[in-house]
């Protein structure tokens, strides 16, 4: 914007958003520093609780308890898993989608993103059922499978609309300097379409990692990730603040910070393209 | 211009991924019809009659039904309207110009990437506990009674938690459509003399008129299905008083067993989220003419 803007209507605006920012995000910091408290401290009064001295004890007891190392690996391997298992088998897709356009290339697209308006719990039971069947309940290998299925429509639009928006004469052109279809894909494709797939493939992560109703219905204790596992400590771990407190905070961090990378794609994937 | 070898290839790449949701859709769907129409509860072997509509009889003549119901609409509605009026605000705040703009967006946002269950937990304990959690101790503090949320006011609490989550989305996307305002509108309307007001109502709200349809409907269909935090906080108590209509349907067929039931609700479920999906499915549909 052009306009002179005065230093205090900017003062003015910087201390209101500030504060607003900072009750947002308070729920987090909070937990951020009971996580370093003991546990007695962890359940004074705010105020006690702030000049009460720092420990890293809890950290090292959450592991000790419950083997926080494993609920994240199934975390980390679920959502990974799920993300580039659904990148290969949508990058074929929302290639074809966006250069060879057809006909019914826009009634394909739509009918893929309405198969995520499904609400999950209406195929709670069969899936249950079928998995159950299949001896795959409580399995990472499951709950990949459901979570790339879950994805995959977010997953082929994002591509098509990134994928779109690399100029068809660029293509043309290495064709009539003589680039094979290899080469083309290879040398001129890959190297403009990697920031779009990042994008995607960060915005997947986010969802799969966070994704609370199949992690929570399809697993037990072997192939629970975070999601799961922090629920069982709605009761009665749930009293001790600062081991919950830590739990928590190892299980958002990383998802936290992948998050304050991804806020325009986060827009772009989760809108469908409806709001730029 | 693509030519013949080119389309089918195109198709054969296609292939995979319509062949994938193609079942993720047909299979486990036409089971929850197939089951909605069966006496099968899993705790009770027999053969599983079929009892045409009486799944849904009982399913939809139970109290919980309607109660669950009253909650689905209030939970979703009061999430809807805390996260669009309080996003839109703040929107228009972080489109003002401020220093560390950066910092203070990503603190806004933040809710949203932590995990449902740990936000139910955090808020559950961590805040709204009565005697420990920090509501407790500033009630404590100021010489007032502390309340304890989830026997009072359970379903407002969720309400609460939910709307703390889903804030930073609706600000989010309101904001990015907010930069995308032509600013030369709104200093000519300045210099006519438009008042702050006026800029809003007539040049702004229009132009955040379709960024805020798709926020309402994007989050309907994600708040119908709000599960996790209603697990971990009141596991859909006290009573019925915070069961949902996602959380009436676990409840019918994963604790009580009753798959035909729970299929009956899956249906109905299923219905629900459509009418919604409709008239998201419309807006993107133009978009993508475009």
């Amino acid at each position: 914007m052009a306009r002179a803007v005065n230093t205090s209507r900017k003062s003015l605006n910087t201390a209101i958003a500030a504060t607003l920012g900072l009750i947002m995000f308070f729920p987090v910091l909070w937990i951020l520093i009971l996580s370093f408290k003991s546990e007695i401290d962890a359940v004074r009064s705010p105020w006690q609780v702030l000049t009460a001295g720092w420990t890293m004890e809890s950290y090292g007891a959450v592991q000790e308890r419950s083997d926080y190392f494993k609920h994240f690996m199934n975390s980390v391997t679920i959502s990974l898993g799920s993300t580039f298992l659904g990148l290969l088998i949508a990058i074929p897709a929302a290639w074809a989608m966006a250069f060879v356009p057809a006909k019914r290339t826009k009634d394909v697209l739509m009918w893929m993103l309405s198969t995520k308006m499904l609400p999950p719990v209406g195929v709670l039971v069969p899936i249950y059922l079928i998995f159950r069947n299949l001896g795959i309940l409580d399995t990472r290998s499951g709950l990949v499978i459901v979570l790339m299925l879950m994805n995959l429509p977010i997953i082929i639009w994002m591509l098509y609309t990134y994928f779109r928006e690399i100029p068809g004469e660029i293509l043309e052109a290495a064709r009539m300097d003589g680039a094979s279809l290899r080469e083309e894909v290879l040398y001129v494709l890959t190297p403009m379409a990697i920031p779009g797939m990042a994008s995607t493939v960060l915005l997947n992560i986010i969802l799969s990692w966070n994704e609370a109703f199949w992690t929570l219905n399809l697993t037990a204790a072997q192939a629970a990730p975070l999601t799961a596992f922090i629920a069982s400590y709605s009761s009665p771990e749930g009293l001790f603040y600062a081991k919950l407190s830590a739990a928590s905070i190892m299980a958002i961090a990383p998802i936290l910070i992948m998050g304050w990378f991804s806020q325009k794609q986060l827009v772009r994937g989760l809108t469908f393209g409806a709001v730029k | 211009m693509a030519t013949k070898a080119s389309r089918a290839a195109a198709r054969l790449m296609i292939a995979p991924s319509v062949i994938l949701l193609l079942g993720w859709m047909i299979v486990p769907l036409s089971m929850t019809l197939y089951f909605s129409f069966l006496r099968y509860n899993l705790i009770m072997p027999g053969d599983n009659p079929f009892v045409g509509w009486e799944n849904y009889y009982w399913f939809v003549t139970d109290p919980s039904f309607k109660a669950a119901m009253v909650n689905t609409l209030l939970l979703v509605g009061g999430v809807l309207f805390i996260t669009v009026v309080g996003g839109t605000l703040f929107a228009l705040l972080l489109d003002q110009p401020m220093w560390g703009q950066g910092i203070i967006r990503i603190m806004v946002i933040s809710p949203f990437f932590v995990m449902p269950t740990v936000s139910g937990l955090v808020w559950k304990n961590m805040f709204m506990n009565p005697v420990n959690g920090i509501f407790g101790h500033l009630a404590k503090g100021m010489g007032f009674e502390p309340i304890d949320f989830f026997s009072e006011i359970p379903l407002l609490s969720i309400i609460g938690i939910v709307s703390w989550q889903w804030l930073p989305f609706a600000t989010l996307i309101l904001l990015t459509a907010l930069q995308s305002l032509d600013s030369e509108q709104l200093e000519a309307s300045e210099m006519d003399g438009a008042s702050w007001i006026s800029r809003f109502w007539f040049i702004m709200l229009p132009h955040l008129a379709r960024a805020i349809t798709v926020v309402v409907l994007i989050q309907t269909i994600f708040l119908l299905s709000i599960f996790a935090e209603i697990l971990v906080t009141t596991n859909g108590g006290p009573g019925t008083a915070t069961t949902n209509l996602t959380y009436l349907i676990y409840v019918s067929s994963l604790l009580q067993f009753d798959v035909g039931m729970g299929s009956a609700g899956g249906v109905i479920a299923i219905i629900l989220a459509n009418i919604v999906a409709i008239f998201l499915m419309r807006m993107i549909g133009k978009n993508l003419d475009a």
